[in-house]
């Protein structure tokens, strides 16, 4: 049988989009079919209200691989990275604040205020995670090895993952396993005193998960966001994250990828254990030898695929894997820069942590934990207009917030009739910290893990497709024997952010395609 | 806890004699009603057994993709049973290793009954998962009774309701037993001409009393578990535990089995739509089975021979022995006995057994290892047919 595609990918997102360039290049005929009418995934840059371009979910892109620009050529496509000097603006509600820097003095001059033995320990301390996420980012560009594989190009990069953990040294290697599983709350207490520095850090062990910093695991998430060295670094994209999904789309279409949007996969068709296609809501079938799968395994697996084409214990692994929607995104256009107090605008550039202490963050958590809405939550918060103009229109801005925690399940609360109380909720906690905000909101849009799932696919608003737990990590994502990208039926992968390592831009798609390659 | 009794235990309790309680499932039922099981075994084969088989596990699924479920789970193709057949089947796991074997009643197009020795509601669920299905365990909510011999099919025509001459062999009907509501099937354990009455718990002690009321005419004999456990072995028929480990009970990789190790090759239908162990099954039926579960029966004249050097006449298993004895071929072990009894019909040591290719073949000579006052002997044995006892009245 003769097909006009090698590859079909569903979902053009970042991940499957990056599997797309990588295939396209290697001389395959890819076709990438998106349910939107924009690409991008979770990775959109969107004008929802006229002149002004946000981020509607994702905001931050740090992580992404440079090497994966280099090999996709993605600068002469416009991707252009914009890396602020500043990482995190932490303020309390005094109007005291600690601000991390990409230089190291000038992060210690302004810890000092607050704790001079925590700014002489700052260095060494951004170093050595420094060093422990080097390993990490080695970790998450290798395709998981089976622990119980006897294959012998396995077992070597089994062998390269134990040696690369050992070269370490005496001092880091303990460290580093002791780390990976420690709450990021007893991490903390041991190197620093002061409270406010401990909670802009700790709130990089909690993004996205449903956990608080006292939760077990939480400091690998920490080491997520350590990027280039920056701890909590932040990355934005000239002209929105969407620019980045453009980018990689157009280094795939310049290869011969087809894009197509308002293409929705309904089903993926299976024949005596066999991929063979796609089947679209307007009825339309596309066949391929070769389907690749970026959506969360959930779905894949569970809704677009025959059960009776899985193993019941297979799909029952699937059912099982963590999702959790822990977070409200809130995207405002402004009238003007909100009057953080004692804030520099060149301090607002990077990410703004409402953290004030571990504590606050915990019990945020905790309202959480039993269901609700923390009466206090975490905030992230971007204004990418600082350092890209473009995004609005003269003199204003847009301000993007990530909100955590919402502890409401998506199938028991009424979720989606709660978006205005989050709103309120967002911009009465930020104005304690922002007292002008709220005279400056042109625009708002509220988006719940409920619209997250419903219009971005995140399962139950998870933004990781699965939470990134040491439980879902390395060889157990998205289930243990299928961390390779494949799967149980032939001519059917996994590329999405369900699969190693989690939601780091465009890295599982690379792993994939280039295990698919192989 | 204490194990608690089925809903016939009023009925069952007064009459067991030796408090023989053997646990089944969760349950107590009788090991026999008198000292010695053998009257009970005659009733089955003379006149009619009435046996407690409550504690089998039972459950139903209904909806519009039951057919689809249930066809995922079992081996054999349920699209070949027509609405009121009953198909006996086993069911494997992902490695093509079996879980369990049960019966599946095809009650309507989309309700089949499934009947299973051990608990399957979890197996089952992880199944209909993602399927339009309910399914409903309802082995604690109904009763059951088997009633087996020659004299079964009289008796129940006196007392149900809609005519029941005609139900074949493997099918089941709904019917009534006077105004009491049951289900009707035409299956047993016992290779004979036989029935299995289904009905709630509710209505249990009523259908009992009525059954042995009408059933004295015709000799109908409580039996236990000891006298079925005779003639399911005379019917070449296995039991989960004794002649083979459920997957889910394994330990090594030796002790699953599949299908066509246990010689249910037969119900193994590779051509129908994929189903839980299809793929292993598909190999595995590429390759000649290494094993096979088979009848043998004891030469006498050698039995006798063995206990005759210690000037002792042949002892023989009046119940059946759940124990696993080597069988040879030379100095090779070359396989083991599960279940072995005297049988009292054909006056033969009979035996349930795995064998090793090629020594399964019918007609192969192997020993038995045979104990004789604490000594290791062996008797001489050959592979024979199963059913070793096959009436015609059973099919009929």
């Amino acid at each position: 049988m003769s097909h006009s595609f090698d590859f079909i990918i569903i979902g053009a997102g970042l991940n499957g989009l990056t599997a797309a360039a990588y295939l396209a290049k290697a001389g395959k005929k890819v076709l990438v079919l998106e349910r939107r009418e924009i690409i991008g995934g979770a990775a959109v840059t969107e004008e929802i209200f006229p002149g002004f371009k946000l981020d509607t979910v994702t905001h931050n892109v740090a992580g992404f691989d440079a090497n994966i620009a280099r090999d996709l050529n993605l600068a002469q496509y416009g991707l252009e990275l914009i890396q602020p000097d500043v990482s995190v603006f932490a303020p309390q509600r005094d109007g005291g604040a600690i601000t991390l820097w990409r230089d190291d003095a000038k992060t210690a001059d302004s810890i000092r205020v607050f704790s001079p033995n925590d700014a002489t320990k700052w260095r060494a301390f951004r170093e050595r995670m420094a060093k422990l996420a080097r390993v990490l980012d080695s970790i998450h560009a290798l395709t998981p090895p089976s622990i119980t594989t006897t294959n012998p190009a396995e077992l070597f990069s089994l062998g390269k993952l134990g040696l690369q953990v050992r070269g370490l040294g005496k001092r880091d290697m303990p460290e580093f396993l002791r780390a990976l599983p420690m709450p990021i709350a007893e991490l903390l207490d041991y190197e620093f005193e002061n409270d406010l520095l401990k909670g802009a850090l700790a709130a990089g062990g909690i993004h996205g998960l449903m956990l608080g910093p006292l939760g077990v695991g939480t400091t690998y998430n920490f080491l997520r966001g350590v990027n280039d060295g920056v701890v909590r670094a932040t990355t934005f994209v000239r002209g929105g994250v969407g620019k980045l999904a453009d980018a990689l789309a157009s280094a795939a279409k310049a290869r011969g990828a087809e894009i197509r949007t308002n293409a929705h996969v309904v089903q993926i068709r299976v024949r005596d254990q066999r991929a063979t296609g796609v089947v679209l809501a307007s009825g339309e079938e596309i066949n391929a030898p070769q389907i690749i799968s970026s959506a969360d395994p959930k779905q894949t697996f569970l809704q677009l695929i025959d059960p009776i084409e899985l193993d019941p214990t297979f799909c029952a692994r699937i059912r099982n894997i963590r999702t959790r929607g822990v977070f409200a995104k809130m995207n405002l256009a402004l009238d003007a820069l909100p009057n953080f107090k004692n804030a520099t605008e060149e301090q607002l550039r990077g990410t703004i942590s409402i953290s004030p202490n571990m504590m606050y963050l915990e019990r945020a958590y905790d309202d959480a934990k039993y269901g609700n809405i923390s009466q206090q939550p975490y905030l992230e918060i971007t204004i990418p207009t600082l350092l890209d103009p473009s995004r609005a229109p003269q003199g204003k801005h847009v301000l993007s917030v990530w909100m955590q925690y919402v502890g409401e399940r998506l199938e028991t609360g009424d979720l989606r009739l709660k978006n205005e109380q989050l709103g309120d909720l967002v911009i009465r906690t930020l104005s304690d910290y922002a007292p002008n905000l709220q005279s400056l909101v042109l625009h708002s849009q509220v988006l719940s893990p409920c619209d997250l799932q419903e219009i971005y696919s995140l399962p139950n608003g998870d933004i990781n497709h699965g939470q990134t737990t040491l439980d879902q990590f390395l060889f157990m994502r998205p289930v243990p024997h299928f961390a390779n990208y494949r799967t149980p039926l032939e001519g059917l992968f996994f590329c999405g952010a369900g699969a190693h390592p989690g939601g780091i831009p465009c890295a599982a798609g690379r792993n994939a395609a280039r295990e698919i390659l192989k | 806890m204490i194990l608690p009794g089925t809903p016939f235990h009023p009925r069952t309790s007064d009459l067991c004699q030796p408090h023989n309680w053997r646990r089944w499932g969760k349950y107590i039922v009788a090991g026999s009603y008198e000292l010695s099981p053998e009257r009970e075994y005659w009733a089955i084969r003379n006149s009619a057994g009435l046996l407690d088989t409550s504690p089998l596990n039972k459950y139903i699924f209904q909806g519009k993709d039951a057919t689809r479920v249930v066809n995922r789970i079992i081996t054999r193709d349920v699209n070949k049973c027509a609405v009121g057949q009953v198909m006996y089947t086993t069911w494997c796991d992902e490695n093509g290793k079996v879980i369990d074997d049960g019966t599946v009643h095809r009650v309507e197009e989309n309700l089949f009954f499934v009947t299973s020795a051990d608990p399957n509601y979890r197996w089952f669920c992880e199944n209909a998962n993602g399927f339009d299905v309910t399914l409903q365990d309802v082995s604690d909510t109904t009763a059951a009774l088997a009633l087996q011999g020659p004299n079964a099919r009289k008796i129940l025509q006196t007392l149900a309701r809609a005519e029941m001459d005609s139900l074949r062999y493997f099918s089941v009907m709904p019917n009534h037993l006077r105004e009491i509501p049951i289900m009707l099937s035409r299956t047993g354990y016992t290779g004979d001409l036989g029935y299995e009455i289904w009905m709630e718990n509710k209505y249990a002690l009523d259908v009992w009393d009525l059954l042995m009321e009408v059933g004295d005419a015709y000799g109908i004999t409580p039996i236990g578990i000891l006298a079925l456990d005779i003639a399911r072995v005379e019917a070449g028929l296995m039991l989960i535990e004794t002649d083979y480990t459920s997957v889910r009970k394994a330990v090594i990789p030796d002790q699953m089995s599949s299908p066509y190790e246990l010689g249910l090759g037969w119900t193994v239908a590779l051509d129908k739509e994929n189903f839980v162990g299809k793929r292993a099954l598909v190999q595995e039926n590429r390759r000649a089975p290494e094993w096979r579960f088979v009848g043998i029966e004891i030469e006498w004249d050698s039995l006798e021979e063995i206990y005759a050097r210690k000037n002792l006449h042949p002892h023989l298993p009046l119940q059946t022995v759940r124990e696993s004895v080597p069988l040879y071929d030379g100095d090779n072990q070359i396989g083991y006995v599960s279940s072995r009894c005297w049988s009292p019909l054909l006056k033969k040591y009979i035996a349930l057994a795995h064998l090793r290719a090629p020594y399964f073949e019918i007609g192969s000579r192997v020993e038995m290892e045979v104990t004789v006052e604490h000594e290791r002997q062996r008797a001489r044995a050959v592979v024979g047919k199963t059913p070793f006892y096959n009436p015609e009245r059973k099919r009929k």
